[in-house]
């Protein structure tokens, strides 16, 4: 018996391990990539045979294609806004929609459960053209409006947070003659650190990773990219054998923060999703 | 059960109209003459019994909503059967001898702005109904000899009473202005023939009627081929890539978690790292190791594996085997994740009884594991199954839709209808066209939804409490 469980678990030692190369490899390339010393979009060998930190200067110094540090700015000053705004968005409807009850309270959810349905990006050609009406388009700001427009609709995970808090204390505040106002800045809100901080980062996070959104505002206004869709634009088919290995530096700078975030915070991921699912 | 619900929210939603206009009536056959006047002087039911800044708030609003339709409002509304008639050319100017640029109508403004006057129109509505309902309860509490709320009073409320209101003002102001208005810009634009021959300001668009669905459905033999075989392969696509990454995830959070499994940790945290690396890096990525002459085919080839290169993007099928591959390296990490803290929760004797019964691991996993799964995380399901539909990163990112094929309109062979979508607006802007396909995808999705809903048993509804 005994025999046969290590026999198994030898198995199982091999299969993780083999998955764990097939999953980390892409990775590793990338990070050898970036310290390839050699020019061209591919070699015929994995492994650089010139290892050199240039790449990671030129894409801080060399700006007169592709002007990174800008990029690097735009997305901080995008970042910071929108993750202000969606937070502070994310949070009202939720605890609204948690503890509050309302006449509209299930109209408002199943109205916004049919328009999750329409795809995201159908109403961002809209959006495109409203913003031109506007004179708005190809700006930070208009980024800014389009990343946290729509940040009602994802109140789901923040919900689920807000319906674990036991109702009774909110009940006692009430009686003892607190407004709803004071329960929720007194009482919920000082509970609810795990899902501010979720929100925050996760919102501080999106304008660095999405490239779709910004690709359809911005056009070709090169001054206002962000990150995603500056590095994007280097490994086009002109661009890639100059610049493939700056690429991969960026995206080493970019990765790194943003996983050392996720790998914090897995923890509350998966609450979110899980509860959020439950109950949608 | 669930239809019943269905029936019952419509019910309900028809009896409060039903209420509304009952109440309506009533004040207005009931009520004083201050109630009355109130039906054509909004706010005068408020301002006419002393509660002045309710009053005044009302009656300012409704000389701007008047200004407005005189002004502006009335014209675009007036143009919207239209869309414009006016195209944008040169019309000779007499007293001046010259050919000069008229300005001609811009369909696009038109609609946009047409849309919008109608709902700041349903607002008001809204907002006159509700003034008249105060009208008549102020009527109402004056008669019992009560007082009326002063502008504090009112003030307080909307920090207890009416607290859900104020804290969801700005939220659902910024839905209407970003998801709504754009959403019912873009339903009304699958109606028009908004195309790359049709663009604003030089020319005019106007309404087509259900000519796009027609086409799409078999009356443009190109665009009806390119839909079928899209929506079959977005079907395909998402049913491989919901449930082998469901299954496969599983199975690697089983494993990890399995008894005696040393450094787990440390396992869990290598396929993290996959998920934390932002997918627009990891996928353009993969899409360049794959490539014909790629790092995957030169690792395989001075392994001696193979001869020549494998087109892993650039054959039809291949390229579609591919993705789907890609997808499991992309989404087994999330369902690990996911899935882990639940299998811990499936009740320890359920595996032991069966062991006792002779079942082997896999018969564990089939009869025991799986349903209980199955059973918990439905909803989680029918988001993935949702959101593969709609996976846009994945394709668009690896293999940009291709390889591309001439008996498809604007798409390529791994195309889903999402990234066709895309690419009509961006690439093609035939708007028209796509604004149908997003409201057909829109339609697929909240079928598929609606069966699955309407099937389970794991949707637990949320306990009210009042």
């Amino acid at each position: 018996m005994k025999k046969h469980r290590s026999i198994s678990n030898t198995i199982i030692y091999i299969i993780l391990s083999v998955m764990s190369v097939i999953w980390i490899f892409p990775i590793v390339w990338l990070v050898m990539q970036s310290f390839r010393g050699e020019q061209g979009a591919f070699t015929s060998y994995i492994i650089p045979k010139v290892w050199t930190l240039d790449n990671y200067i030129k894409l801080f110094t060399d700006t007169r294609l592709f002007n990174f540090p800008r990029w690097f700015m735009n997305t901080l000053f995008v970042a910071v806004f929108t993750c202000i705004i969606t937070t502070i968005i994310v949070l009202l409807t939720s605890y609204a929609f948690s503890r509050l009850r309302f006449k509209l309270r299930k109209p408002l959810m199943n109205i916004i459960l049919i328009l999750g349905m329409f795809p995201g990006f159908m109403s961002m050609v809209a959006i495109y053209h409203i913003l031109k009406a506007f004179g708005l388009t190809q700006s930070l700001v208009s980024l800014i409006l389009v990343y946290s427009g729509g940040a009602a609709m994802g109140y789901y995970i923040a919900k689920g947070f807000f319906d674990t808090i036991p109702r009774s204390i909110d009940e006692a505040a009430l009686i003892d003659g607190a407004t709803k106002n004071q329960v929720f800045w007194l009482i919920t809100l000082p509970m609810s650190k795990p899902i501010i901080v979720y929100t925050v980062l996760t919102s501080f996070i999106a304008p660095w990773v999405d490239f779709i959104f910004v690709s359809v505002i911005m056009k070709d206004n090169y001054q206002n990219y962000t990150v995603a869709l500056g590095l994007y634009q280097m490994i086009t088919r002109e661009n890639i054998t100059a610049y493939f290995t700056q690429f991969c530096a960026g995206a080493v700078i970019i990765a790194i923060p943003i996983t050392i975030l996720f790998i914090a915070m897995q923890k509350y991921y998966v609450e979110g999703v899980t509860a959020g699912g439950a109950k949608g | 059960m669930e239809s019943k619900k269905i029936t019952d929210t419509i019910s309900n939603f028809f009896k409060t109209i039903n209420n509304g206009i009952k109440g309506f009536i009533e004040g207005f056959t009931k009520g004083d003459i201050i109630t009355k006047l109130s039906y054509i002087i909004m706010g005068f039911g408020s301002f006419g019994r002393k509660q002045f800044v309710k009053g005044f708030f009302f009656l300012i609003i409704q000389i701007i909503y008047i200004l407005f339709m005189v002004n502006s409002g009335g014209y675009y509304l007036s143009m919207l059967p239209t869309l414009g008639t006016t195209t944008q050319g040169e019309v000779w100017d007499e007293a001046a001898q010259i050919y000069r640029i008229s300005q001609g109508d811009n369909s696009m403004l038109l609609l946009l702005f047409g849309v919008s006057v109608i709902l700041v129109t349903i607002v008001m509505v809204f907002l006159y109904v509700w003034q008249t309902r105060i009208a008549y309860r102020n009527q109402k509490l004056l008669a019992d000899n009560k007082k009326l709320p002063t502008f504090k009073e009112d003030f307080k409320d909307m920090f207890d009473k009416n607290f859900s209101a104020t804290i969801l003002f700005l939220p659902m102001l910024l839905t209407v202005l970003f998801t709504v208005v754009p959403l019912i810009f873009m339903i009304l634009m699958a109606f028009t023939n908004f195309d790359k021959n049709h663009q604003p300001p030089g020319n005019l668009f106007t309404w087509v009627g259900l000519e796009n669905f027609k086409s799409v459905f078999g009356g443009n033999p190109l665009w009806a081929t390119t839909f079928k075989r899209l929506f079959v392969w977005t079907i395909i696509w998402a049913i491989f890539a919901t449930f082998l990454n469901y299954i496969l995830g599983m199975l690697l959070a089983i494993i990890i978690n399995k008894k005696g499994i040393k450094l787990k940790k440390f396992w869990r945290t290598i396929f993290v790292i996959t998920i934390a690396v932002p997918q627009f890096v990891s996928l353009m990525l993969m899409s360049k190791l794959l490539h014909d002459q790629g790092a995957m085919n030169v690792l395989l080839k001075q392994l001696g594996l193979i001869g020549s290169f494998i087109p892993f993007l650039s054959d039809p099928f291949v390229a579609k085997v591919t993705v789907i591959v890609v997808n499991i390296w992309v989404g087994i990490p999330y369902t690990m994740l996911i899935t882990s803290g639940i299998l811990m929760n499936i009740p320890e004797d359920l595996y032991e009884a069966s062991k006792l019964d002779g079942a082997n691991a896999f018969q564990q996993f089939i009869y025991i594991t799986l349903p209980y799964m199955l059973h918990v995380t439905t909803p989680y399901l029918i988001t993935q199954f949702v959101g593969n539909i709609n996976n846009f990163n994945v394709i668009y990112l690896l293999t940009g839709g291709g390889p591309l094929s001439l008996k498809l309109y604007q798409a390529g062979e791994t195309d889903l209808l999402v990234t066709w979508l895309y690419k009509l607006t961006v690439n093609e802007q035939n708007y028209s066209l796509a604004s149908t396909i997003g409201i057909l995808i829109f339609v697929i999705v909240s079928t598929i939804s609606l069966i699955v809903y309407n099937n389970t048993s794991a949707v637990k509804q949320e306990d009210d409490f009042s």
